[in-house]
């Protein structure tokens, strides 16, 4: 009953849009506890995450397409600058076409953090938090939490290592994960909800690497994952943004609260 | 506190401004932004309540031990280098980034131990759901600790009359001769 209301919503918030054929829905991802690169508290990193729903894939070209269609202000060219950086939505042919550069089935990115929330509240859904970002990356196809693996490690970091020259691949072209979510690693880095809640001094980024970042106040990370460099190398980027910024890495999904919690 | 309910998150969506034709300010302008803000008399403005006055800018909590007082006398460090003609036309807002506890009354009783001149200070609390909007324009970090504590960033930020950001200072506890002459050439 539920999974068929989430299809209904998802049905009607994708009508009148047939430039893509695949619905970007919205998973089930259960509750649970997990180690996070970044604690909530020293010395303590087990994080609970409360179940919610999270689109299975990046946010595509094609979706964003259909977004700024119908929301103008947010169109390349109109949106203003205290939100996008001119950077905004440069890969597209025009301000409401993809053009032979931009495919619909590609993620969309050169989006900021402000469009991505305003895409997210169109869906009636909101971008995921870290946690429940770095929650459901840690899982490979089979496991909810692959990250202790050395396969699952070096995929990841084989991906980072890889020159950021070539054209993105479409959305789904790799397995989904243990969650049915697909592109968690491989694809976009992702913008998150509190992606400006990690406090990390210029100096110490420029000097020492993921391993030395600290936030202000409460003390070092604590690097209990200290070896996972690459969700680590996340919090590094993301913490080298502003809100307006837009890259040609970085995309995102959306998530909503899980119906299951009252 | 990780737990935000959709209605918050909608708020928070629904706030971004959509400029529109008719919008005469600048592109760049923070007065794009629409939100409420509640200030410490209970009363009810948007990010705007000071336009047409150069406005300094800071996101601080209430119950912060160490840190926010600093921020309060910086800024009265900073104002007291004015001349008196100056500081009766700068502004200052403070914007909590605690609204759940940063009620009206415990922002009035913060102005009043700081002493800090009502005629030109606010204090205020947003939204809760806007908080990470505000704070994104201001490029202000923020994360809430366990113990309900915040570790933040202690930028203060110079607005000139359309609410465009000329300048920010980090530097606390003294104020900077920059941004003091930054603040000068916007009142003269």
């Amino acid at each position: 009953m539920r999974k068929f209301a989430y299809t209904v919503a998802v049905g009607i918030l994708l009508s009148g849009c047939a430039q893509y054929s695949q619905a970007n829905e919205f998973v089930h991802i259960p509750s649970g506890e997990f180690r996070s690169v970044i604690p909530e508290d020293e010395g303590d990193n087990l994080v609970a995450v409360t179940d919610f729903l999270l689109q299975e894939a990046p946010v595509t070209n094609g979706e964003f397409l259909q977004f700024v269609l119908h929301n103008p202000n947010w169109q390349r060219g109109t949106a203003v600058s205290l939100f996008v950086d001119d950077q905004y939505l440069s890969s597209w042919a025009g301000p409401i076409s993809l053009g032979s550069k931009a495919r619909a089935q590609q993620p969309v990115t050169q989006v900021s953090w402000f469009a991505a929330n305003a895409y997210c509240e169109s869906q009636n859904a909101r971008l995921p938090s870290w946690y429940e970002w770095e929650y459901v990356a840690a899982a490979d196809d089979s496991e909810p939490d692959a990250r202790e693996q050395p396969e699952w490690r070096q995929k990841i970091l084989s991906w980072y290592s890889k020159t950021g020259g070539d054209a993105l691949a479409d959305v789904r072209s790799s397995p989904a994960n243990y969650y049915q979510v697909f592109d968690a690693h491989g694809l976009v880095w992702e913008w998150v909800d509190d992606f400006n809640a990690f406090l990390v001094s210029g100096d110490n980024r420029e000097q020492g690497g993921a391993d030395q970042l600290q936030f202000c106040g409460a003390g070092a990370i604590t690097m209990e994952e200290k070896e996972n460099y690459a969700v680590l190398m996340r919090v590094a980027m993301l913490s080298a943004l502003e809100a307006r910024y837009t890259t040609r890495n970085v995309g995102f999904r959306c998530a909503r609260q899980s119906e299951l919690m009252q | 506190m990780k737990r935000k309910c959709l209605a918050v998150m909608m708020l928070l969506a629904a706030s971004i401004a959509h400029s529109s034709a008719e919008n005469s300010l600048p592109p760049d302008s923070v007065y794009q932004l629409q939100v409420s803000l509640e200030d410490q008399r209970g009363e009810i403005s948007g990010l705007d309540r000071y336009k047409g006055q150069p406005v300094l800018i800071t996101m601080f909590y209430a119950s912060c031990p160490h840190v926010c007082p600093m921020l309060v006398s910086t800024i009265k460090l900073t104002e007291s280098k004015l001349s008196e003609e100056d500081r009766a036309d700068l502004r200052v807002l403070t914007i909590s980034i605690d609204p759940e506890r940063d009620t009206p009354e415990k922002l009035l009783e913060t102005m009043e131990r700081h002493s800090v001149d009502a005629n030109r200070w606010s204090m205020v609390r947003p939204e809760p759901g806007d908080l990470r909007t505000i704070a994104g324009v201001f490029g202000v970090r923020y994360k809430q600790l366990p113990d309900g504590q915040f570790n933040h960033t202690t930028r203060i930020i110079l607005l000139d009359r359309d609410g465009i950001q000329v300048t920010s200072t980090e530097s606390l506890g003294r104020h900077d001769p920059e941004f003091l002459q930054a603040i000068e050439e916007l009142l003269h």
